[in-house]
C-alpha cells in the first residue's frame, strides 16, 4: 500500500495530480465527515435490510447472524438508514469526539 | 535553410503551426488574433493540413476542448487575445495544473473597457500567475520561431507544461515581414513526436482532474511550481539548439549595448525595436544607455537579470498594462521585487505607455530618458511611476 495522503511529499505527486491506479477510491476514508453514527437495536431489528438497500455508500454490510451494521471506515453518517428503517430499530448516536 | 518570404505575421504563425504537424485547432475568432486561425482553418479546408479544426463557441469551450485533446495525445495548438482570454481563464489555470503541453499564441490587446480592439499588455498581465510558460516575442521571425520552439519545449518529457507565446497585437499581427521559413527537414529534426506523459486512454485508464482535499493541495502547488522553475534547463537547451540549426540564437535576457551602460531600458515584445532606435539615437549623443529586453517572462529568469543589470545605476521600466492603485506596472512592480536583495540596487523609473494601440516613437523613449536623467539629478521628484504622455 502507498502513502497515505497525510504522509506524501510534493516529490511523490504523480505529473499532474494524475490518478494512475484503478478502483483507489476505495482508500478514502469518507468515514471522518461523520458526526453521528448509526446504531441498531437488534430486539426491534426485523433484518430486512431496508437499510443495507437505502445507503449511498454501500457502508452496510450483513452479518453472519444476518443483522445489519455500517463500515464506520466509510460511513458519513448521513442517516437515511434511520429514517428508512421500518422498525425505527436504528439510533442515530452522537460521535463523542 | 528554407526561403525567405515576405508575409504577414500572422499567416507565417499559421504556417509555422502547420509546419510542426498539429493534431488538434480550437479556438474562436477575436481580433487581432483572427488570421492566425483563419489561415489554420483555411489550409485545414484545403487538405493542407491533416489536423482537427474544431470551431467552438466560445473561448471557454475553446481551452476546454485543448485540454481534452492535449489529455488524449494530441497536438494542440489555440490561439486568442484580450476578451477571449479573459473569457478562457478559468480553464487556462487548469490546464497548467494538469501539465497540458498546449502551445497558445496570444496576440495581446487591451482588456475592455473602454471597448478596443488594440495592442497593449493588459491581457497577458491578467494572467501573469496562470502558471504556463511565458515568453514574448518582437518581431515575425521571432513569432515563426517560437511556434516550434513552443512546441517542443512545452512536450518535452522533463517540462510538460503549456505555453503562451505573446506577440502585439496589430503592430505584428497585421504587418508583413520577410519571414525565413524552416525547411521540413530542420522542423523533423528539431521537433520530435508528441509523446505525453500522461493521456487519456482505455488501454491504461487515469483519473485527471480529480479533487484534491487540503491535506494535499499544498504539495500539489509547490510541485507544479517546481516544475515552472525546472522548465528552465530545456528552455535553454531548445534555444542553443535552435541557434545551432537555424542560426538564431535566443536568450531568456537579451541585451543591446547594455553592458557598461549607466542607465537601460527595459521592454517586452514589439517596443523592444523601436527603443534599440532611440538607444542608438541616444548613444551617438554620447548618453551611457543601453536596452535590455526580457524574452522569458516565466519562468522569470532571476539569474541572467541579476547578470545582465549588474553595475548599471538606473533601468527605464517600460508597462503596457496598469496595476489600478498598485505600486505601478506589473513588469516594474516584479523587477523592483528582483532586485530589493542586491546590493547596489539600481533606482527603477518605470513609465506606463502605449496603452490601447497608442503609438510610442523614438522620439518619446528619449523624452523618457531625459525625464529620468532629471529625476536622477534632483531636479524633478522620483515618482513611483509615470503614465507617459497623459494629457493632464
Amino acid at each position: 500500500m502507498v502513502k497515505s495522503e497525510e504522509e506524501l511529499t510534493w516529490k511523490d505527486l504523480e505529473v499532474g495530480c494524475v490518478v494512475s491506479e484503478a478502483g483507489n477510491a476505495s482508500q478514502y476514508k469518507t468515514g471522518d465527515w461523520r458526526s453521528m453514527r448509526p446504531v441498531w437495536d437488534s430486539t426491534k431489528c426485523i433484518r430486512c435490510g431496508v437499510c443495507y438497500i437505502f445507503c449511498p455508500d454501500m457502508a452496510i454490510h450483513k452479518t453472519d447472524e444476518g443483522y445489519f451494521e455500517a463500515d464506520l471506515y466509510y460511513c458519513k453518517g448521513c442517516g437515511i438508514c434511520a429514517q428508512e428503517c421500518i422498525t425505527r430499530c436504528i439510533t442515530m448516536v452522537e460521535e463523542e469526539e | 535553410m528554407g526561403e525567405r518570404v515576405g508575409i504577414e505575421v500572422s499567416l507565417a504563425a499559421a504556417e509555422a503551426v502547420k509546419m510542426a504537424n498539429v493534431d488538434v485547432i480550437a479556438a474562436y475568432p477575436i481580433t487581432p488574433q483572427t488570421h492566425i486561425v483563419e489561415h489554420l482553418s483555411e489550409l485545414v479546408a484545403d487538405g493542407e493540413l491533416d489536423a482537427e479544426f474544431i470551431p467552438v463557441e466560445s473561448e471557454h469551450s475553446a481551452m476546454s476542448v485543448c485540454c481534452g485533446s492535449s489529455a488524449v495525445g494530441a497536438r494542440t495548438f489555440t490561439c486568442t487575445s484580450s476578451q477571449g482570454l479573459a473569457l478562457m481563464n478559468e480553464i487556462v489555470f487548469i490546464a497548467a495544473s494538469l501539465r497540458l503541453p498546449i502551445v497558445m499564441i496570444l496576440a495581446n490587446r487591451s482588456m475592455s473597457g473602454p471597448l478596443s480592439i488594440w495592442n497593449d499588455h493588459t491581457d497577458v498581465m491578467s494572467i501573469r500567475d496562470c502558471g504556463w510558460i511565458q515568453v514574448f516575442t518582437e518581431n515575425g521571425q521571432e513569432v515563426f520561431d517560437h511556434v516550434m520552439f513552443a512546441f517542443r519545449v512545452a512536450e518535452s518529457a522533463s517540462v510538460s507544461l503549456p505555453i503562451i507565446i505573446n506577440l502585439d497585437g496589430f503592430v505584428l499581427t497585421h504587418v508583413i515581414e520577410p519571414i525565413e521559413f524552416w525547411d521540413d527537414e530542420t522542423v523533423k529534426k528539431y521537433l520530435p513526436d508528441f509523446k505525453p506523459v500522461n493521456q487519456l486512454h482505455p488501454d491504461n485508464p487515469v483519473t485527471m482532474g480529480a479533487f484534491g482535499l487540503p491535506s494535499i493541495f499544498t504539495e500539489a502547488k509547490k510541485a507544479q511550481n517546481e516544475a515552472l522553475i525546472q522548465a528552465k534547463p530545456e528552455i535553454l537547451k531548445a534555444w542553443k539548439e535552435m541557434g545551432d540549426l537555424v542560426g538564431r540564437h535566443y536568450q531568456p535576457v537579451e541585451t543591446y549595448h547594455a553592458e557598461g551602460s549607466e542607465t537601460v531600458f527595459l521592454t517586452m515584445g514589439s517596443f523592444g525595436e523601436t527603443v534599440s532606435v532611440a538607444v542608438d539615437e541616444l548613444r551617438n549623443q554620447g548618453k551611457s544607455v543601453g536596452q535590455i529586453k526580457l524574452r522569458l517572462w516565466r519562468p522569470f529568469p532571476f539569474d541572467e537579470f541579476r547578470e545582465a543589470v549588474r553595475g548599471i545605476k538606473r533601468i527605464i521600466v517600460l508597462d503596457r498594462a496598469v496595476s489600478f492603485g498598485g505600486p505601478g506596472g506589473p513588469v516594474a512592480s516584479e523587477i523592483r521585487s528582483v532586485l530589493y536583495q542586491e546590493e547596489n540596487m539600481p533606482t527603477i523609473t518605470n513609465f506606463l505607455c502605449g496603452f490601447a494601440g497608442r503609438d510610442v516613437t523614438a522620439q518619446d523613449y528619449i523624452a523618457m530618458y531625459e525625464q529620468a536623467e532629471q529625476m536622477a539629478q534632483g531636479r524633478v521628484r522620483q515618482e513611483d511611476y509615470i503614465i507617459y504622455g497623459v494629457r493632464e
